[in-house]
Parts: structure tokens; C-alpha cells; sequence
């Protein structure tokens, strides 16, 4: 379980990804990439895991991944093969927003 | 960082930024603020000072400064040179970045480790090592940028990294901009949209094509040249580009699918003709200030569409409005008070939003406990959230106890058809403590008496708001970002 704040940067100790935290509400999370808890991106990551074959869907650079009450969203700020979720759930895909450009 | 990290893990072979022939892809600029950074920390200086317009040096100083960990903080290069020497005292020790027409400028001092802009550039694209990774704090300071104080010492806004990603994250898809898409980036970099532009177009991998010293020739020439999609202006830049396409049909870019504009009041001919010149272009009018991190209220293509086509007049009205505020802002009207007013009501526009910083440096925050920055604009809101813009809340004119904005007494001139252009201020009056007063440019050809325009503003408002003096002018002065520099007409008036 971990306390997540938005600017705070994880990554996947099974594979590339990274995330930065956009929203999270106070309560902690139990947030896996892969199928194996994140840890900071500061942080030393343990070695020879492997994704779980269940969590390889994979991350894309520069999405956004939410859980289903919406309040909890990620930014992929590098990619890799394993997936997102929260208490095992698959976290899904947010939909980008049309807004004109403005500058 | 994290921004450029993205955009050259995405799409490092895009042409990032381009400059007369040169060009940096994201790859290459990645790079070049590694090196540059290593620089930077190496010369142990606490701030990365830019002076000096346009060029690859702008992106490569900006991410530099945010790898190294100092704060990166461009200058107005159009100041004096005592101006200058006074705002570079006050980020030293600095590590300096000029352009070969403003080094000469500079004091020579040990504070201050100067750099020319093509030694900086060469230095920066020689392959190097990049400096140790950037720290991940999002609450180190970004940007400081001087505010164009109309009075006193120009306050210094502290922009943190958490401001700004909060913005592009609220305004920007990442990667959404397609291989061909070009934005035009004339606006200075000293100025917040330049900043802006900067990071929008990197998240979104457009190439930008920079124009360093606007001419609405020059403008026209290189949107034509680069096939440019997207650009930003401010309203005097629009107003010369549709003067100088005056007589074409259309004015030939049917590429450019993209104007945004802001930094200023756009006046209703120029939008109307420009929508004309640029049939198949999407116009965006973008409202923000510099201690938001820019825009915090856009008015989008199809609220031009909708305003430009309808016969209601209040639709139409929203034309000169800034639009509805940002899904990730909330925008307020509050009296003098401090209520909260109601639809139509004039007061002062408030702004909440993880991208609004409202701080200055060595003053601290200017939020209230709620998270709410009084911007010291005036305006108001419609009943559909669209925000109208009345000029700076110091701007109040008061007259006999009775409080009037510039800002609709002006629009009432606006609305007369000889009038093309109107700045109305208050002067010193015996009687009344403050009286009205206008300065009016009248369209071309056209003439009217001093009495009729007052007889106009009688017809549509109580009498107090009549011009006591009414002067005609061949143009208003405007500062080089569109900003109505309302003190001038003040001074001219009052003597």
C-alpha cells in the first residue's frame, strides 16, 4: 500500500514503466505494475521479477490510466510491458479531451 | 523535464524547434539540455538569465535550467539598459545567456557569467556527457518571470514545475499534434505565452517555427513558407497581418488551420475581418496571466462560429469575451467585498486551479486561504460562464463616489459605427474627484463631432459615464504584447 500525491513519480519493478501521479484522493493505494507493487522512482528497484502473464497488457507513453471511481489518475511517463491496476483491478485507459489549442 | 523526457522517448526525430535554417529535433534538444545543464551546475550560478529574442538557445536555456535545478529567468531585452542591469542584480549569482545585439548591455560584473547565444548554442549541441539526472521535486522553481508592472519595481512570478505540468496536463494531449503540424511563435520569450508555446508544442511534438522580430509581411511570408498549422498572436499582431492582406479575397493559407490569440482586447472589426480572410482557420481566444501559468479561459472555434452567425445580440456580444473558464480552473466574479456577484454583475476576476501560483518573489503567496488569486482584472460573466474582460481593476474610475470601468463605456463607443478604436481613463476633475475622459481613433475616412459621440453615450448610458473630454488620435499606444497602455492616455489627458 502506498500514499500517492499527484507529482509523484513510481516506476514498475518488473518492467520500463513510469508513472506520475495527476490525482489521487488521501486514502493509500495498493497500486501494482505488472503484477508487482511500484515503488518510487527514486528508489533502488529489486531485481528478476517478471511480469505477471495476467498484468501484460502493457503501458503507453504519454496516456493516462484511471481506476473505476475516477479518482485515482496516472500519467505514463515511460513505457513498458506490464500493466496498471489497483487491488488487482485493471486500471482503463482515459479518453483525451478535445481542447482547442490555446497557445 | 519530464515534459521533453516524454516528447524524445516519443518522438525524438520530429523537428522540434526551427529557427531560420537550423533546426533541433526533440532528440537533439534533449541532448543539448543534458550538456548544457552540465554547464550550468559547473559554473555553480543560481539562475539561468536569457536576453535576447528568439533562437534555439530559448528551448535549450528554458530545459537546461530545469535540469541543472536553477531557475530560468528571461529578461525584456526592449528595456533600458539600467533596467536591465537592475532586474539581472536581482537573480545573481546568474549564469547569462545573450543575444550579440544585447551583451553589450550588460555590466561586466563577477555576478553574472555571460555566455553569447551561438557560443551557448555550440557549446550545448558539442556531444557531451549530460549532466546527473534532474531533481524530481515538483515544487522546485521553474520559471521567474517579471511582471510588466505598470508601476513601482516589476514584481518577480515564481513559477514552480507543479504550475506548469498542471497546465499542459489540463490543456494538452500528449503526442496529439500530427508529423506536419507547425506553430508560428512570435510572441517574445519573455512574455508567458512564449513560455507556454514552448512547452504546449513540445508535449503535443509540433515543430516550432520561430520568428524572432515581428512584421505582419514577415508573418504571412513564413506561414506560407512552413505550411504552418497552428500560431498565436496578440490583437495588434492580427490587426497588422489583416491590414496587410487588405484587398485579398482570402488570404491564402488553407493550411493554417489554427489562430489562437490573447494578451490584450481584440477589438470586434479585426476578429470579423480576420474570420473573413481565414475562412477555413479555427479561432481561439485564450485569457491568462502570467502568475497562472498562462490561459485559464479559452473562447473556441465554435463559440466564434456560433457568435459571428447569431442575431442575438448577447451571443454575438461574446465575440469580445475571453470564453468559458478551463475544465481545470474555476473562475469567479467577486464585489469589493469580497462576494461572490452574480451574472452580469462587474467586479474582480478571481482564479483557483493547481496551475495558478499567485506568488511573487520575496513577497510569498498572494492566494487567499482558499486557494483563490484576485487577478486585479475587472470583469464579468454571463449567465453561461463567459467572461468579459473591463481592463485592470486599478483602472476603476471613480466619479463623485460613483464607480465606473473603462471597459464599458469604452465597448459603447466601440459600438458607434465611426469609431474604430476607443481607451477611456479617468482625470482629475474639482467637481467630481474624477472625471471621464476618452482618447478615439475613427475609422478611416470617417468624421464625427466631439458632441455627437458624447449625445451617444447619453443615448446608451446614465450621463455620468460621458466623456467630459473626448480626443481623436491616429492610434492608441499599445505595448508590444497588445496591452492598451492605458497610463500613457492617462498622462496625455490629464495635461
Amino acid at each position: 500500500m502506498a500514499d500517492l500525491k499527484a507529482g509523484t513519480r513510481l516506476k514498475s519493478t518488473v518492467c520500463k514503466t513510469e508513472v506520475m501521479v495527476v490525482a489521487a484522493s488521501e486514502s493509500p493505494y495498493d497500486l501494482t505494475c505488472g503484477g508487482a507493487p511500484m515503488v518510487s522512482s527514486a528508489e533502488e528497484a529489486p531485481e528478476g521479477g517478471a511480469v505477471d502473464s495476467a498484468h501484460a497488457e502493457g503501458t503507453l507513453l504519454g496516456k493516462r490510466y484511471v481506476n473505476e471511481a475516477g479518482e485515482l489518475e496516472l500519467l505514463c511517463i515511460k513505457p513498458g510491458d506490464g500493466s496498471l491496476a489497483v487491488d488487482g483491478v485493471a486500471l482503463g485507459l482515459k479518453e483525451a479531451k478535445a481542447l482547442p489549442s490555446s497557445d | 523535464m519530464m515534459l521533453l523526457e516524454m516528447a524524445a522517448q516519443g518522438f525524438g526525430d520530429r523537428v522540434a524547434f526551427k529557427n531560420g535554417e537550423d533546426s533541433l529535433t526533440y532528440q537533439e534538444l534533449f541532448d543539448a539540455a543534458g550538456v548544457a545543464a552540465g554547464a550550468i551546475r559547473e559554473s555553480g550560478r543560481e539562475h539561468v538569465a536569457m536576453l535576447d529574442v528568439s533562437s534555439l538557445a530559448l528551448p535549450v536555456g528554458l530545459f537546461a535550467s530545469a535540469w541543472s535545478g536553477a531557475p530560468y529567468v528571461p529578461i525584456n531585452y526592449r528595456l533600458t539598459e539600467s533596467e536591465i542591469n537592475a532586474l539581472l542584480a536581482r537573480v545573481t549569482p546568474a549564469y547569462l545567456v545573450a543575444g550579440d545585439d544585447q551583451a553589450g548591455v550588460v555590466d561586466t560584473t563577477d555576478r553574472i557569467q555571460m555566455m553569447g547565444r551561438d557560443a551557448f548554442l555550440r557549446m550545448a549541441r558539442t556531444p557531451g556527457e549530460p549532466a546527473e539526472l534532474w531533481s524530481m521535486d515538483q515544487d522546485d522553481v521553474a520559471v521567474l518571470l517579471f511582471t510588466s508592472g505598470t508601476t513601482g519595481t516589476p514584481k518577480a512570478a515564481v513559477l514552480r514545475h507543479k504550475h506548469l505540468v498542471s497546465y499542459i496536463l489540463g490543456s494538452v494531449e500528449f503526442m496529439s499534434a500530427a508529423e506536419e503540424d507547425a506553430a508560428l511563435v512570435c510572441v517574445p520569450p519573455y512574455h508567458i505565452a512564449g513560455i507556454s508555446a514552448v512547452l504546449s508544442s513540445v508535449y503535443s511534438g509540433r515543430r516550432v517555427v520561430q520568428l524572432p522580430s515581428f512584421t505582419a509581411e514577415a508573418w504571412i511570408d513564413l506561414a506560407r513558407r512552413e505550411k504552418v498549422t497552428n500560431a498565436f498572436v496578440v490583437p495588434t499582431m492580427l490587426a497588422r497581418i489583416v491590414d496587410e492582406l487588405e484587398g485579398a479575397e482570402t488570404a491564402g493559407m488553407p493550411h493554417l488551420r489554427a489562430i489562437s490569440y490573447g494578451g490584450g482586447k481584440m477589438p470586434l472589426s479585426v476578429i470579423e475581418r480576420a474570420m473573413k480572410l481565414f475562412p477555413n482557420t479555427d479561432f481561439t481566444n485564450a485569457y491568462g496571466l502570467t502568475e497562472t501559468s498562462s490561459t485559464i479561459s479559452i473562447f473556441g472555434p465554435e463559440d466564434h462560429r456560433t457568435a459571428a452567425a447569431s442575431s442575438d445580440e448577447a451571443v454575438r456580444r461574446r465575440l469580445v469575451s475571453v470564453g468559458q473558464a478551463m475544465p481545470s480552473v474555476e473562475v469567479e466574479i467577486r464585489g469589493e467585498e469580497g462576494e461572490r456577484l452574480g451574472p452580469g454583475e462587474r467586479g474582480e476576476i478571481y482564479v483557483r486551479g493547481e496551475q495558478v501560483s499567485g506568488e511573487y518573489a520575496g513577497r510569498g503567496s498572494s492566494l487567499d486561504s482558499d486557494g483563490w488569486f484576485p487577478t486585479r482584472d475587472a470583469g464579468s460573466m454571463d449567465a453561461e460562464g463567459y467572461l468579459f474582460l473591463e481592463g485592470r481593476a486599478d483602472d476603476v474610475i471613480v466619479r463623485g463616489g460613483e464607480n465606473m470601468s473603462p471597459g464599458e463605456i469604452e465597448d459603447v463607443l466601440l459600438e458607434h459605427p465611426a469609431v474604430a478604436d476607443a481607451a477611456v481613463v479617468g482625470i482629475p476633475d474639482e467637481q467630481w474627484g474624477e472625471g471621464v475622459a476618452a482618447a478615439v481613433v475613427l475609422k478611416k475616412g470617417q468624421s464625427v463631432a466631439v458632441t455627437d459621440l458624447q449625445a451617444w453615450v447619453r443615448k446608451h448610458m446614465r450621463s455620468s459615464r460621458i466623456p467630459q473630454v473626448i480626443s481623436f488620435r491616429d492610434e492608441l499606444p499599445y505595448n508590444e504584447t497588445g496591452k492598451l497602455l492605458r497610463r500613457v492616455v492617462k498622462q496625455e489627458l490629464s495635461s
